[in-house]
C-alpha cells in the first residue's frame, strides 16, 4: 500500500492549520413540515436535521409521566459515500443514534413535556469525515428552531491525530489513516464551555495528547457556536422582515 | 413493574450512601469488584473465558475460519465482535436481534481489541489478498449485575489469550497460538455529580446509567473512551476519570499475566 502524506511542510492535505475548522455554513428553518429545521455544510459533509415535536408518543407504551423522551436517528443515505451504503440502520449508525441523543438529553429542558415525544432526524447526504458531529451541529440549531426549551446550545467537534500530531476537524484521508479520532460535543451556556456532552476516542493517545485535544475541540467549538448562533438570529431577522 | 420500584428505593439508599463518601457494598469509590477469569472451558471453541465480575457473569467464544482480506489491508486478518444480551442474563433483556446497548458493548468492546493492536492481524495472513484468518469474537452475557462492559472485555481478551488458530483443520498448516501482544483493559465508571464510581453493581446503576469506559494498553496510551449514558461531564471529573483508569487497568492487568 502507498503510504500517504498526510501533513506537508506543516500544512494539512487541503492547506489548513492544524487548528483550522474546514468551512462551515448553516442555515435554520430549511424544511417547512418541520418543526424545526437545519441545513448544514462542514466540509465536505452535507446534512439536514429536522425536529418533530413535542407530540404525541407512538407506540404508546415508551411515554414517560414524568418527561418527554427524546428519539435521534441518525441515518445516511446510500448515496452520501463513495461505495453504496445499504439503506436503513447499520451498527454504526445505531451507536451514533445512541451517543448524540445522549449529548442532547441532559440539555433539552424535557421535564417541561411530559408523556410527549421529540423527535430529531438527521439525514447525512454528503459525507465526509466527522458526519457526527456535523450531525449534532444542526441537530441543535433545528431544535432551536422547533422552540425547544434548551439548558444551551450543544456544538461538536473531532480532533484526530495524524502523524503525531493533533488536529483540528478531520477530514476523510486524517479519519481513514490518522492514529486516533476523538469526537467531542460541549454544551455551550452564555457563550461559555460548560460541560463535555459527548466524548468517543478510538485510536491511541497519551493521556497528555488528549488534554491538549480537548483544549483544541473547545477552541474549535467556540467558532462553531458563533455560527449557530448567526444562523439563527438570521431566521429570525428574516421572519421579523416579513411580518412588518 | 415492581422492579422498577424497587429501583426507586435502592436509588435513594444509593444516593444516601453516596453522600455519607461511601458506596452500598462497603467497597471504596475506585475499588473493582472481586474477578474470577477460566479459560479454555468450550472445547468447541478456538478459545474461550469466562468471567465473573461481581456478580456479573459473562462467556466469550472465539471461532476462526479463513476468509477474504479487506481490499484496503489484504495482507490482515480480521476481527469481528459480537455481544448478545440474551434473556436469559436479565429481566430487562428481550429476545431478538442487538439493541443499541448491545451493538455499543460489542462495538466498545472491539475498538479496545482493535487499537491496542493486541492480535498481530500481519500473522494471520494466509494468502496475500485473498486468504486470512477471520476471528469471531461473541460475548454472551449469562448475569447482568452491573457493568458488563469491562467484564466483556475482560472476557473477550481473555479468549484471545486461550485461542489456538485452527491451521490443521483447515489445511494450512500447523496449528499455532494466536499471536496476542498487547493487553487492553476496559475501565467503566459510574459518575454522579462530582463522583465517580469505579466499577458499578446494578444496584448503583439505578441512579442513572451515566458512566464512562476508558480502555487502555499496557504502556499506559489511552485507545477508547466511550461517554453512555444522558449527562454532562465535567472536565475536572473528566482528568480524574483518566488518572483512575489507568491505575486500575494496571490492577487488572496483573490478573490476566496469570492466566
Amino acid at each position: 500500500m502507498e503510504e500517504i502524506k498526510l501533513i506537508v511542510d506543516g500544512k494539512r492535505l487541503d492547506g489548513r492549520a492544524f487548528d483550522e475548522l474546514r468551512p462551515i455554513k448553516i442555515e435554520a428553518g430549511v424544511l417547512n413540515r418541520a418543526d424545526g429545521s437545519c441545513y448544514l455544510e462542514m466540509g465536505g459533509n452535507k446534512v439536514v436535521a429536522a425536529v418533530y415535536g413535542p407530540r404525541e408518543v407512538h407506540p404508546k407504551h415508551l411515554e414517560d409521566p414524568s418527561k418527554a423522551i427524546i428519539r435521534y436517528r441518525y441515518s445516511m443515505a446510500p448515496f452520501s459515500v463513495e461505495e453504496r451504503k445499504r439503506p436503513g440502520p447499520d451498527r454504526r449508525s445505531i451507536e451514533i443514534s445512541k451517543v448524540s441523543r445522549e449529548a442532547l438529553e441532559p440539555v433539552i429542558m424535557k421535564e417541561l413535556f411530559p408523556r410527549s415525544a421529540i423527535d430529531i432526524f438527521v439525514e447525512v447526504l454528503q459525507a465526509d469525515a466527522g458526519s457526527r458531529t456535523a450531525c449534532l451541529n444542526a441537530a441543535s440549531v433545528a431544535l432551536i428552531d422547533a422552540g425547544i426549551p434548551m439548558r444551551g446550545m450543544v456544538t461538536s467537534v473531532a480532533v484526530a491525530k495524524v502523524e503525531g500530531i493533533l488536529v483540528l476537524d478531520p477530514m476523510k484521508e486524517e479519519d481513514n489513516y490518522g492514529e486516533a479520532d476523538i469526537p467531542f460535543a460541549f454544551l455551550i451556556r452564555n457563550g461559555k464551555i460548560e460541560s463535555i456532552t459527548l466524548l468517543q476516542m478510538d485510536g491511541r493517545v497519551t493521556k497528555e495528547e488528549l488534554k491538549t485535544a480537548l483544549e483544541m475541540a473547545k477552541r474549535g467549538a467556540m467558532q462553531i457556536y458563533q455560527l449557530q448562533r448567526e444562523a439563527i438570529l438570521k431566521k429570525y431577522i428574516k421572519e421579523e422582515e416579513v411580518m412588518e | 413493574m415492581s422492579d422498577e420500584i424497587l429501583m426507586e428505593v435502592r436509588r435513594d439508599y444509593v444516593l444516601a450512601k453516596i453522600r455519607e463518601g461511601e458506596r452500598i457494598d462497603g467497597r471504596r469509590f475506585d475499588e473493582i469488584r472481586p474477578i474470577e477469569i477460566k479459560t479454555g472451558l468450550i472445547k468447541k471453541a478456538e478459545g474461550s473465558a469466562y468471567v465473573k465480575l461481581g456478580n456479573t457473569q459473562v462467556v466469550a467464544g472465539v471461532k476462526m475460519q479463513i476468509g477474504e482480506p479487506f481490499p484496503d489491508t489484504p495482507d490482515q486478518g480480521i476481527i469481528i465482535t459480537n455481544a448478545e444480551l440474551v434473556p436469559l442474563a436479565s429481566p430487562t433483556f428481550e429476545p431478538g436481534p442487538p439493541d443499541e446497548n448491545a451493538i455499543e458493548l460489542a462495538r466498545v468492546v472491539d475498538r479496545g481489541i482493535r487499537h491496542s493492536e493486541a492480535v498481530d492481524l500481519k500473522k494471520l495472513c494466509v494468502e496475500e489478498g485473498s486468504k486470512v484468518w477471520m476471528i469471531f469474537i461473541d460475548i454472551w452475557a449469562l448475569d447482568d449485575d452491573g457493568n458488563l462492559m469491562d467484564a466483556s472485555a475482560l472476557a473477550a481478551i481473555s479468549a484471545l489469550l486461550n485461542t489456538t488458530v485452527p491451521a490443521e483443520r483447515f489445511e494450512v498448516g500447523d496449528d499455532f497460538p494466536l499471536p496476542v501482544r498487547n493487553l487492553p483493559i476496559a475501565i467503566t465508571s459510574l459518575v454522579y455529580e462530582d463522583k465517580i464510581l469505579v466499577d458499578p453493581c446494578r444496584d448503583e446503576l439505578s441512579v442513572g446509567k451515566n458512566t464512562i469506559t476508558i480502555t487502555t494498553d499496557q504502556d499506559d496510551n489511552i485507545v477508547s473512551i466511550q461517554k453512555s449514558g444522558p449527562f454532562l461531564l465535567r472536565e475536572d471529573v473528566f482528568d480524574e476519570l483518566l488518572d483512575v483508569s489507568i491505575k486500575k487497568a494496571k490492577e487488572v492487568r496483573r490478573l490476566l499475566a496469570e492466566i
